[in-house]
């Protein structure tokens, strides 16, 4: 006998030819490529993987195959910009599909192999979607060496392309199709067939030789059914079995196994009950809710994959008065482009030249298409309607602010949330309950057909879809409405929100301020005021800057303080500007100006010998500010405002909107104990906010939104980015995840329900086959489509616009 | 009764017609879109500016 490949386990025809010490003993190997990828496994120190492995390794590919690239190719920078994206300084991040994965220890195997080579930072293994995340530094590593190194392993990788991914997709659901309608069309048939012996009476009008011809046309049409309808079942009861988890597959195949071979007997014999009908009935039903499942997650994932992918391939790019036509992902920051009208938008980036309307709806789902002028900012995959614009490029490829978003809500949707994970656990510890009345309601019985009727009727397969379904509908239709979920158990947490704490500048105001009264307080006049005020606020990101624009002083070592202002010097003198208390510290005497008028900021301009001026500013509410706050106590929320700005403005702010909480002053770390101890005392609180004074705030909420115009910092943080510039849809995402989670108690309860009522009577003997197949099927059918109606009756997505109009008028209305 | 004979074996063989005409168009992408051809009809042919 001759001995097995240590390595991929194929005979050795060449004893000693090929041989290297494994796990401490030496091995051998069928081919060089074998002996190869063993010795690095070894070498690396992986070993532990031929432990693990639940099957024999892949043979290497021997010569690469002709579809796949060199590596080296990899390294083209332009090549990179396609599927690499840089994810901090000196480093960057690419997503690789890993291939000729076999088993869990395949995939702990290449994360080992991953981390381990000099260079890379970060290496992540799916092991559901069997892709790996990595990030590395280009000056240490190159991109092919990763490549490389996994192809040194054995395995195959390529980098993560969204149009080889949506071939994969539509693969899978024609695949699913056909199973379905193999499955259904075969159930019609027997159904025929089994017609006339459930009608038959017994007195011979139905002779024997029929019957016996129609048992067997049953048998051999439900035999594609078994074979190839009933794939998915068998595969993923076999997988669970290997790992003696058994989840929801193991008691559909065991029933729908089971039932054919006895029904397959009893035909061969010409004796005895045959249920192929049942059989047939019950995976095509089973099919269906698949089938639904999966239309429901692809669904979620085209919103989300039109923000990635709608990106025009070619850009107009503007060269010394010449037009270039290049690829839109070798575009590079700083790049002048030109934008013809009905194309769209390249990259992210500002406009240059030229005047037209944008039609954002893709991202944000506001329909009203934006005037763009000069200076207006443009979204990569938004579409130019009227009038060609020249943009500058701040981000393409990767690296847009569309491809940063796709990127989060990827992040969550590969996590599970926890709702999932509770139900899963409880739906494997019913599987085994299951198994186990099966097998001893068959022994009591004597009756094999009770013990396959048990493992259908009470497989706990609507359980495991309440929760899954009804959230990724919901995840899905914020998307559509301009709402990125970015964490999996968020919706959970906003459903359960009791208190919402609001942000005023940039998330119940438009954010954008102007100077309506310059007070001179010291000798210096207006022009210079302006000009120090503009230096300083020149490198801040807050709202409130965006007001001081022109021409600034060169002030020097500006640095920021959340919440208080900036400081810098310049010409050797400290200067200040922000709130009072930030200004006095540098002052020592306070200000003597008359008190703000409401609705007005006031910022202070100071150096060190004194005071300069005072700034009146003003920002305008947003129309849609007052339906929000009306919504939110409709649904009998409690509503805070907490602002960095000044306390009377936040206060007629307040009672204006009729909030009866407000805060104002306050510096981050009031914001962040302001929600501490509103949790201390038991409550959720959901908090919306903007800006990066509120980063920290958001991460100790339990629940978080940002609005899309904010820093980026603060989406990271955020649970909800809101992609539209409109407090619109928040409302909605409420409503949305209080049904969502009313909907999941409601499969939650139904599928217990349903399970606690249909054991005992399978147990009992007292359900058929098909009454098992009919309230198995019949109870997962109604648990996914209760999951569809989270998005059904909601108020139409565009329906607020109507009554709001598109530009928000410079002095609103509040009534 | 004695038509059975002919027309049981007929009809599982009309059955995997029907699938392999099924399976025909489900590769030539009959299904690959069920929302767009509705919505042709309605549709222009002038792309929209």
């Amino acid at each position: 006998m001759t001995a097995a490949c240590f390595h991929c386990g194929l005979p050795v025809l060449e004893a000693g030819r090929w041989r290297a010490p494994v796990l401490d003993a030496p091995r051998e190997f069928c081919c060089a490529g074998c002996e190869a990828i063993a010795s690095t496994i070894a070498a690396g120190g992986f070993a532990h993987y031929y432990e693990t492995r639940a099957q024999p390794g892949t043979r290497p590919l021997g010569t690469r195959p002709p579809e796949l690239p060199p590596a080296l190719s990899y390294d083209d920078p332009q090549a990179q910009k396609q599927f690499t994206f840089s994810s901090g300084p000196n480093e960057r991040s690419a997503t690789l599909i890993l291939d000729r994965i076999r088993c869990a220890a395949c995939l702990w195997l290449n994360e080992q192999t991953l981390r381990s080579l000099p260079g890379v930072l970060r290496a992540d293994v799916n092991y559901t979607t069997q892709r790996a995340q990595v990030s590395w530094d280009p000056a240490r590593c190159r991109f092919s060496d990763i490549i490389e190194a996994i192809r040194a392993v054995g395995y195959e990788a390529y980098p993560y392309d969204p149009q080889r991914q949506s071939a994969l997709e539509h693969g899978a659901r024609r695949k699913a199709l056909w199973r379905l309608f193999v499955a259904g069309f075969g159930a019609m048939q027997v159904m025929m067939y089994a017609f006339p012996a459930y009608v038959d009476d017994g007195a011979g009008t139905l002779s024997p030789g029929a019957e016996q011809l129609m048992r067997w046309a049953s048998l051999l049409l439900t035999l594609p059914v078994i074979v190839f309808s009933c794939g998915p079942f068998f595969s993923g009861a076999w997988r669970e079995l290997r790992r003696l988890r058994p989840g929801m597959d193991t008691p559909i195949a065991l029933g729908i196994g089971a039932g054919f071979a006895a029904s397959a007997w009893a035909t061969l014999r010409g004796t005895g009950a045959v249920y192929f009908d049942s059989i047939a009935m019950l995976v095509f039903l089973l099919l269906g809710v698949r089938y639904l499942e999966l239309a429901v997650r692809q669904r979620a994932a085209r919103s989300l994959d039109r923000l990635a992918r709608w990106s025009p391939s070619i850009a107009f790019r503007l060269e010394d008065n010449s037009v270039k036509q290049v690829q839109a992902h070798a575009l590079e920051r700083g790049d002048r482009v030109l934008v013809p009208a009905g194309d769209r938008v390249p990259a992210d980036g500002v406009v240059e030249q030229g005047q037209s309307s944008v039609d954002e709806s893709l991202l944000t789902g506001e329909p009203v298409p934006l005037a763009k002028t000069s200076g207006s900012g443009l979204i990569a995959g938004t579409l130019n309607l009227e009038q060609p614009l020249v943009m500058r490029v701040e981000g393409a490829g990767t690296e847009t602010r569309a491809a940063a978003i796709a990127r989060l809500i990827e992040r969550a949707a590969a996590s599970r949330p926890r709702l999932v994970a509770a139900a899963d656990r409880l739906a494997h510890a019913l599987t085994w309950a299951v198994l186990a009345v099966a097998v001893l309601a068959g022994l009591h019985s004597g009756n094999g057909w009770v013990a396959i009727a048990v493992l259908v009727a009470t497989c706990p397969c609507a359980l495991a879809l309440a929760a899954p379904v009804a959230l990724t509908r919901a995840a899905g239709e914020l998307l559509a409405r301009g709402v990125a979920l970015t964490r999996s158990s968020a919706l959970e947490a906003l459903a359960a929100a009791t208190d919402v704490v609001m942000d005023k500048t940039g998330t119940l105001t438009a954010g954008q301020f102007r100077i309506v009264r310059l007070d001179l307080l010291g000798g210096t006049d207006e022009t210079e005021c302006r000009a120090l005020a503009s230096g300083l606020e020149a490198v801040s990101r807050h709202p409130i800057a965006r007001a001081f624009d022109g021409n600034g002083s060169a002030v020097q070592e500006i640095r920021n303080f959340p919440g208080s202002g900036m400081a810098g010097r310049l010409d050797g003198r400290s200067i200040r500007i922000g709130t009072e208390e930030f200004c006095r510290e540098l002052t020592a005497v306070a200000a003597l100006v008359p008190p703000p008028a409401p609705g007005q900021t006031p910022v202070y301009l100071a150096d060190e010998r004194g005071w300069l001026a005072v700034f009146l500013l003003e920002d305008a509410l947003r129309p849609e500010a007052p339906d929000l706050v009306a919504a939110l106590h409709a649904a009998g929320l409690r509503l805070h405002l907490v602002s960095g700005d000044h306390p009377a403005a936040v206060a007629s702010m307040a009672a204006r909107l009729g909030i009866a909480a407000a805060l104002g002053g306050a510096l981050p770390q009031d914001k962040f104990d302001y929600v501490a101890r509103l949790q201390r005392e038991g409550r959720v609180v959901a908090m919306i906010g903007d800006g990066l004074n509120d980063a920290p705030v958001l991460a100790r909420a339990d629940v978080s939104f940002a609005m899309g115009g904010g820093a980026d910092a603060a989406q990271r943080q955020a649970d909800f980015v809101v992609m539209g510039n409109s407090l619109a849809q928040i409302a909605a995402t409420f409503t949305l995840a209080r049904r969502a989670m009313r909907i999941v108690r409601q499969n939650f309860g139904w599928a217990l329900a349903y399970n606690a009522f249909a054991l005992p009577l399978a147990a009992a003997g007292w359900i058929g086959p098909w009454e098992a197949a009919v309230g198995m099927a019949a109870s997962s059918f109604i648990v996914v489509l209760n999951a569809l109606r989270v998005a059904a009756a909601m108020p139409e997505s565009r329906a607020w616009k109507a009554s709001s109009s598109s530009s928000p008028s410079p002095s609103p209305s509040y009534s | 009764m004695e038509s059975l004979i002919v027309l049981i074996p007929l009809s599982v063989a009309v059955v995997f017609l029907i699938g392999w005409v099924f399976w025909r168009a489900l590769e030539g992408g009959q299904f690959d879109d069920l929302e767009r051809p509705a919505r042709t009809i309605l549709e222009d042919d002038d792309a929209p500016r």
